[in-house]
């Protein structure tokens, strides 16, 4: 069989990636998800779609992201060349706003006048609430009730953008119960509405949408290193929650057969402790939120809370098609405690004068290993999928500086 | 044969001139003996078919109350086959009564579908409403359902338009679920005007028995929904017994209460005679 097909291929026309994905949703939902997906594909054929993306891509959100060569790293660690996809230079401060950007104009291609989304820390919800503040249109953000506490200064920028923000006390309080109560006003507001969904999870077409949109990271990436060496690069590593930076920089990459594709999951106090976001490394395959995948669960097949200090990557679940990737092998997915990830964190910090998210901090803790393992003949690509002001005040604390 | 119970259900209140009462408890909530007795005072007060939730952490198309009932029996540690036990203690003493389980896929996936299918068959369970397994995605379970005589029964919506309902009935047995608005449990109520068409064409394209529930509370908005369905469907209002019954710490007042609310529906929907 010839691979590079193969990779290409999925979702199927069920919206699957191998066993994974499909459309786990309430049959009120189903049509509008029959109905996007519709969309989306008329979308994609439609040249004035693509130009308008691209038009704002450049002009409102920076694209290209610039592909950094992080020379103090590299020597630090003393192996293969590592290189900086700069996602963290983008408008609004992550990659997060490539896939609302696409979301938004198609919601709006089908005459939609109310978005609604979930975030966790809050990045989504900017970006989601930054889109519709360009566009004019009435932003609804669900989030967690112990978020809005922890993440004041982006809810206070969503409020600024003009959305509404809904805390959520149901359940445990946290990004899971977020999207739960999302998918609950959706099926309740029907006609208006569009739900923009922040992660590469969820019912079929939002999975495939949403590798899409982000895929520009990979595509840029992979003509970047072309220029600048002369050669694919021999891994990409990207931290995954739900999983959208990493899809957008792999999904490029995965014909290559010759680039390793490296996942960095969060294992917040330790895969062992139970209490980690490691879906792949520690979860099984079950349904929630529109798709199967593998998902952190009691044996009774109830969800459990994920915990990690990073609230981007804080969500119990994992995108269908890296599912798909684990169990293809065509993907590894690493793991970083909470405390590798600060290590990290910092030690990016000081040397290449670039503050990362805790998102992307997972990934450099294990760049390192990676680089050493290539030698010095090997190229490394890591997405610095967003910056870490935001993060600063929950670093602080970590490190008992009172600020 | 567990079919013949759901359609022996409503084939009694047809001979009725009457529509089916369909009442909604959560297994476990406040606790799994409670439950118990709160199925026999609702099929003592009239319940034709009683559907027992089975509880899931993220119900994501259930209205506050529901949701807090499964928390509560989560709460208390009830698992899949806890509600399958109840469901078979029940069964023990009452052979006629059609029982529904309703709840989210992924416990019945976690416990394997074949697994699932042959455990709820012995409990005595009549067929099963699993919200997030639209006719996309329930092929598998279907094919293990078929090996025991389980209903599958689906959700149609006032989104639902024809051509979708031909695809919800494909494969659907026992009876259809008619959502009544589009949103969560427990939340607003429907103008029974509003989807009487919807539920005409329900009835024409499945060819089964039409039960409305979603939004339904009281004796009057029962009635005004059996002039239109086969039957209703009233589940917030039961669990809502549950949550007072959990707060006073008095729990036999919930099979009380729901004693008598299943009384007072059953009274309004036996007022309106079908033709």
């Amino acid at each position: 069989m010839d691979l590079r097909n193969t990779w290409d291929q999925w979702p199927d026309v069920n919206g699957r990636f191998g066993e994974f994905g499909g459309r786990y949703v309430a049959e009120t939902l189903m049509p509008l998800i029959l109905e996007l997906e519709a969309e989306y594909r008329k979308a994609k054929e439609d040249p004035a779609f693509k130009a308008q993306m691209d038009d704002l891509w450049t002009h409102y959100v920076g694209r290209p992201s610039p592909l950094y060569f992080a020379e103090r790293m590299t020597e630090h660690f003393g192996g293969a060349k590592i290189y900086f996809k700069r996602d963290e230079l983008n408008h609004t401060g992550a990659h997060k706003i490539n896939n609302c950007l696409g979301q938004v104009l198609l919601a709006m291609r089908m005459g939609k006048t109310r978005i609604i989304a979930e975030t966790g820390a809050g990045q989504h919800g900017v970006a989601t609430a930054t889109i519709c503040a360009r566009f004019g249109l009435k932003c609804v953000v669900f989030m967690g009730e112990t978020d809005v506490e922890r993440q004041k200064p982006n809810v206070f920028r969503m409020r600024l953008l003009g959305a509404e923000i809904v805390p959520v006390s149901s359940g445990t309080g946290t990004l899971k119960d977020a999207m739960n109560e999302a998918l609950r006003d959706w099926v309740t507001n029907v006609e208006d509405t569009f739900y923009c969904i922040g992660t590469a999870a969820g019912p079929h077409p939002y999975p495939e949408l949403v590798r899409d949109f982000q895929s520009v990271i990979g595509k840029e990436a992979r003509a970047q290193i072309l220029e600048r060496e002369g050669r694919l690069p021999d891994a990409v590593m990207a931290c995954i929650g739900g999983g959208s930076n990493a899809i957008g920089l792999f999904h490029p990459f995965l014909e290559d057969e010759s680039v390793r594709l490296l996942g960095v999951e969060a294992a917040g106090h330790g895969i062992e402790t139970g209490e980690h976001a490691a879906a792949l490394n520690g979860g099984k395959p079950g349904i929630l939120h529109g798709n199967k995948t593998y998902l952190l669960q009691t044996d009774d097949g109830q969800i459990v809370d994920a915990h990690s200090i990073s609230a981007g990557l804080d969500y119990p679940g994992i995108g269908p098609e890296h599912a798909f990737l684990r169990d293809t092998g065509r993907a590894e997915y690493l793991s970083c405690t909470d405390a590798e990830a600060l290590e990290a964190f910092q030690l990016c910090t000081r040397l290449e004068g670039i503050i990362p998210a805790l998102e992307p901090s997972h990934a450099i803790a294990r760049v390192g290993e990676a680089a050493k393992e290539l030698g010095p003949d090997g190229l490394i690509i890591l997405n610095m999928c967003g910056r870490g002001d935001k993060d600063v005040f929950s670093v602080a604390k970590a490190l008992g500086v009172d600020m | 044969m567990p079919t013949s119970r759901i359609s022996d259900a409503f084939a009694r209140a047809k001979g009725e001139n009457r529509a089916a009462l369909v009442t909604y408890i959560m297994a476990g909530d406040p606790d799994l003996e409670t439950s118990f007795e709160a199925m026999k005072a609702l099929r003592d007060n009239g319940a034709d078919i009683i559907e027992l939730g089975a509880p899931f952490t993220d119900p994501m198309a259930d209205g506050a109350s529901i949701q807090k009932a499964g928390l509560r029996s989560l709460a208390n540690g009830t698992t899949l086959r806890d509600t399958l036990q109840l469901a078979a203690r029940f069964r023990e003493e009452d052979q006629t009564t059609p029982l529904i389980l309703m709840g989210y896929a992924n416990p019945v996936f976690r416990m394997g579908y074949g697994e699932f299918a042959s455990a709820a068959a012995e409990a005595g369970i009549d067929g099963t409403i699993l919200v997030d397994l639209p006719p996309e995605e329930d092929g598998e379970l279907r094919e293990e359902y078929a090996k025991h005589d389980l209903s599958v029964i689906r959700l149609a919506t006032p989104t639902t338009h024809e051509a979708r309902m031909a695809k919800v009935a494909e494969g659907a047995s026992g009876f259809l679920y008619f959502v009544a608005v589009t949103g969560v449990t427990g939340a607003g109520s429907a103008d029974p005007k509003a989807i009487s068409g919807n539920i005409e064409m329900a009835k024409r394209v499945s060819g089964l028995p039409v039960c409305v529930g979603f939004g339904v509370k009281t004796g009057v908005q029962a009635a005004e929904m059996a002039k239109i369905a086969d039957g209703v469907v009233v589940g917030s209002a039961f669990v809502d017994h549950a949550e007072k019954a959990h707060e006073s710490g008095n729990f036999s007042s919930a099979p009380r209460g729901m004693g008598a609310l299943a009384q007072e529906l059953s009274l309004a929907i036996r007022t309106i005679a079908k033709p």
